[in-house]
């Protein structure tokens, strides 16, 4: 099935749908608004909670700890609840029913929706990286190969728990307040805004379960090198475990239509 | 499948959630080159039956076959070639006409180049506005458009000119046959009666999930009575007009001074109705006979339905 041609109709598909989602996004100011500048300022607030952590007996400096914050906040503004909404409202617009009479494929269709919105992720994450290197002195990371894969891991699942939380929420308004719990708990367990040092430690493991929390967890660690070889791949392990779990819930929970 | 017959329907069936039977055993074909129409009223089972053909859910009983394939499983066979518009389009509403035209095409094996489909359906000149501010009319168009975009061998048109003026429909109707023309099998629903009656090669009336008739128009109304109007003068009634059964009439309805008659013999009905009316020197207002029409059997469905 994967000769040349039906790759590249693939890729031209893909293209033309994300395309035109990127033109919607563009067009959808608050949307942009939060999605741009909540990741950029809310590491600039949270940075005088990291300044009363006792960072030096860890290895960690500001720079470090704000990175992964900016990072984490991408995951979930840029990608997570931009994209709620954009799927429930391309579903309650019946788009969603009228794209699936097409050539797409399911997989495509919602990838290509995403795609916008993890490439927005994707150029903050590195303008953050570059930004919090030179500006804070975060240092060159030890392991980049793992904050890659934290990236890539992360970003592929803030996009499928968004189109999972999506198949919850009936309407783009009430997308406001579906998106909030796993805002709320990532950014408290996840290791974004509280790094899991800094809280109790039966918190902290339990924080090592949510979705995100390999993910971010493989971000700081290629800067910091803090983790061993076999904590590394655990981590990794349970990233991609998070990743397959979050698809097969999409493909078991998604809702293509309106409720009627 | 046979060489002529594009989508071929075996006993098809639709539960709902609920345990609501939808469609209940149907089954017809269509060939290439034929415009075939599902009506009914609403609920009969028309969009039900038609979503399973397009691919979008999979059937709890029966087969449905398209170009020879299962549209819901064989997708990927199946939809470059079909061409669908739903009863209820879906356009993001901040893209523009053109934006949304391009963003199909590029979805689409061998389509069109956008300002040919827009040009099909007379949108030429309003690419550059919001799907959001286009009229009803307008955006089943564009709708249209689409589904025309990769050249379909086989067309849904689920309701295509509801929301549409009179001249759009017709502009509609002659597009529609200009595809027939061209060997493209057409499947549509419509509410509109005489839609089915003037574009229609066959079709088949749907009540509560099964086709209570199907063949031909002119199959469909032979046998249904044809019907004679008029309004009579001040100071007349019904009762005035000689015996009815002499007449040959078969049934009749009076709403104040309008009269309507059914009858299988037009020419003796009518006939002995202007004698009467010549004798007594009545002048009869708003004369009609019309020989059967989709709407009797339609309407005769719902009656022997009821009955």
């Amino acid at each position: 099935m994967n000769t040349p041609t039906t790759t590249a109709l693939r890729r031209r598909r893909l293209g033309a749908l994300a395309r035109a989602e990127l033109l919607l996004l563009g067009r959808n100011r608050s949307a942009v608004l939060i999605a741009l500048l909540v990741p950029l300022s809310l590491p600039i607030t949270v940075r005088p909670a990291f300044g009363q952590l006792d960072l030096k007996g860890k290895g960690l400096n500001t720079g470090t700890l704000m990175l992964t914050a900016a990072i984490g906040f991408s995951f979930l503004f840029a990608v997570y609840t931009s994209l709620v909404s954009a799927y429930v409202a391309r579903r309650e617009e019946l788009v969603l029913k009228r794209l699936r009479t097409g050539e797409l494929a399911d997989a495509e269709i919602l990838a290509g929706t995403a795609l916008p919105a993890v490439c927005l992720g994707l150029a903050q994450a590195l303008v953050l990286t570059v930004g919090c290197a030179v500006l804070l002195h975060a240092g060159v990371p030890a392991a980049p190969y793992l904050t890659v894969l934290g990236l890539l891991t992360g970003l592929l699942i803030s996009a499928a728990l968004a189109a999972l939380t999506s198949a919850f929420t009936r309407t783009t308004e009430s997308a406001q307040v579906t998106a909030l719990p796993v805002v709320f708990v990532s950014m408290l367990g996840s290791g974004i805004a509280v790094p899991a040092d800094a809280l109790p430690d039966r918190v902290a493991r339990a924080g090592e379960l949510l979705p995100l929390s390999p993910a971010v967890r493989l971000v700081r660690a290629g800067w910091t090198g803090e983790l061993s070889t076999a904590q590394a791949l655990t981590t990794t392990l349970t990233a991609l475990a998070w990743t397959a779990v979050a698809v097969f819930a999409v493909r078991r929970w998604f809702r293509w239509e309106p409720r009627r | 499948m046979d060489d002529e017959h594009v989508i071929e329907v075996t006993d098809l069936r639709r539960v709902y959630g609920g345990g609501f039977e939808a469609v209940r055993g149907i089954t017809f074909s269509v060939a290439r080159g034929e415009i075939f129409a599902l009506l009914g009223t609403n609920g009969a089972g028309k969009t039900s039956t038609v979503e399973l053909l397009e691919g979008l859910a999979p059937p709890d009983g029966g087969r449905v076959r398209v170009l020879g394939h299962d549209p819901y499983r064989a997708r990927a066979a199946v939809r470059p070639r079909t061409g669908v518009m739903l009863q209820e389009g879906g356009f993001p509403s901040e893209l523009t006409v053109g934006e949304t035209a391009r963003m199909w095409a590029g979805c689409t094996t061998g389509a069109r180049p956008t300002a040919e489909s827009l040009g099909l359906v007379g949108l030429g000149g309003r690419t550059d506005v919001r799907v959001k501010q286009l009229s009803g009319g307008e955006r089943r168009r564009l709708d249209l458009a689409l589904a025309l975009a990769g050249r379909p061998e086989v067309l849904f048109l689920d309701e295509p000119t509801t929301g549409l003026d009179a001249e759009g429909r017709r502009a509609t109707w002659e597009l529609v046959r200009e595809l027939r023309d061209a060997g493209t099998a057409v499947l549509l629903t419509t509410h509109y009666l005489e839609e089915a009656e003037d574009l229609a090669d066959r079709l088949a009336i749907l009540h509560q999930g099964r086709v209570a008739t199907a063949g031909t128009p002119a199959e469909v109304t032979a046998g249904r009575p044809a019907r004679i109007s008029f309004d009579l003068p001040d100071g007349y009634f019904l009762g005035d007009l000689p015996p009815l059964g002499v007449l040959g009439v078969c049934g009749h309805e009076a709403e104040g001074r309008a009269v309507r008659l059914r009858t299988r013999e037009p020419q003796r009905t009518a006939h002995g109705v202007l004698t009467w009316a010549e004798r007594t020197g009545v002048e009869l207002g708003r004369l009609e006979v019309r020989s059967a029409s989709l709407e009797e059997a339609f309407l005769g469905i719902a009656k022997e339905a009821a009955a």
